[in-house]
């Protein structure tokens, strides 16, 4: 069955509290998941007190300033701090999102951080990817072309051409929406989830691309595409504004085009 | 997400191909859908037209050509996209292999009995009354 609760060995209990340092002027209290795999333990929810006078605005700003002046073992993920490399994709007041892009005083309360949900964790916020990974690479996420390429130029594109991967480029793979999405939790490991469905519908739309029919024989499938149920979740959570379920929708009006 | 497993992530993913199906099903409970969207309306309204009304006032209704057509295209579309849906529930969340494939075929006797059962209810009220 669907698994509705945490796993005995998943359940997270209460942790250690870093009380804010003497002096601070604009104490903010953060609670932060944290997983040991060396430990043998359950997870645990230690608590944080950061002083945001001396902080930088954004939630990552807060982690990375925890790692440098109160506890080195806190572990994440984080490269470009700018929003454009997913790789600080979090769970943050109950929403997958950056934590680059995730502003403090938008937070109201404690800011709680988690790894995005439903993946295993490897240590702390940082979650095994390698599926997700497998399943970009499973779409064959590059043109194929049948026709050789010119040998003078690139492949030409029309504007309008152009226009349809608009929406769609701008993913950035930091896996928030697939790992919001219960069809993706219930069936992960079949369901190929919203980020690898859009990127797949982004070489679908791709006028320079010559496999579109055997791209579409692939996703074709039970559980690779139709278990998206347009639960919305994706395009809701999507820390880019882009819309998952749309370019879903359209790669099955694809698949009914072709048999009408 | 077997850890366990020494396959590669992409051979799981891979897993046995693509079933090259699925968008029957998705089309199909769309049409039902589509077709049980005035069919419903006309049939709850009908309903509590007839509320307190005598067997005969029933059997005169439905004994009107049309309404026994509308009626048998209620049934059979509902329990149709009834099968439909339930098929999607099982599979989203019943993994359990034997659980799975047995609660799939008791799904597709069930809604083929009891909306046979209701069709030929509706044929039985038609003809004899």
């Amino acid at each position: 069955m669907a698994e509705f609760k945490l796993p005995a060995n998943s359940k997270v209990a209460a942790g250690k509290t870093h009380p804010a340092p003497a002096g601070a002027s604009k104490p903010r209290r953060f609670q932060v998941y944290r997983y040991d795999p060396d430990g043998g333990g359950n997870p645990q929810l230690d608590t944080y007190e950061v002083d945001l006078a001396s902080c930088g605005s954004m939630v990552l700003d807060a982690l990375i300033k925890i790692k440098n002046e109160t506890d080195p073992t806190l572990t994440f993920r984080r490269s470009c701090r700018e929003g454009v490399c997913g790789s600080c994709a979090m769970n943050i007041d109950g929403t997958n999102t950056l934590a680059c892009t995730r502003a403090i005083d938008d937070v109201a309360g404690d800011v709680k951080i988690y790894p995005l949900p439903h993946l295993p964790v490897i240590k702390d916020l940082v979650p095994d990817l390698s599926t997700f990974y497998a399943q970009y690479a499973s779409i064959k996420p590059y043109l194929q072309s049948k026709s050789p390429a010119p040998p003078d130029r690139e492949r030409l594109q029309s504007h309008a051409d152009r226009k349809k991967l608009d929406g769609l480029y701008e993913c950035i793979l930091c896996a928030c929406c697939s790992t919001a999405c219960p069809s993706y939790w219930w069936n992960g490991d079949r369901y190929l989830g919203p980020a690898v469905l859009l990127q797949a519908y982004r070489w679908l739309i791709d006028s320079r691309d010559e496999t579109t029919g055997e791209r579409l024989d692939e996703l074709e499938d039970p559980f690779r595409l139709y278990r998206c149920h347009t639960i919305m979740n994706c395009a809701k959570t999507c820390p880019k504004g882009l819309n998952p379920a749309k370019a879903i929708a359209e790669t099955k009006k694809m698949l009914l085009q072709r048999r009408l | 997400m077997s850890e366990h497993s020494l396959r590669t992530a992409l051979g799981r993913v891979s897993g046995l191909g693509s079933a090259k199906d699925g968008t029957q099903h998705w089309w199909q409970q769309r049409l039902s859908a589509l077709a049980l969207l005035p069919l419903a309306v006309w049939f709850a309204l009908s309903v509590a037209g007839l509320a307190g009304a005598e067997h005969a006032q029933v059997k005169a209704w439905v004994a009107s050509p049309v309404v026994a057509v509308l009626l048998l295209l209620f049934v059979l579309s509902g329990f149709y996209h009834l099968r439909l849906g339930l098929q999607v529930v099982i599979e989203d969340y019943v993994h359990a292999p034997g659980a799975k494939l047995a609660l799939l075929v008791l799904n597709v006797f069930a809604c083929a009995g009891v909306g046979l059962a209701a069709a030929v209810a509706v044929l039985s009220l038609h003809f004899r009354g």
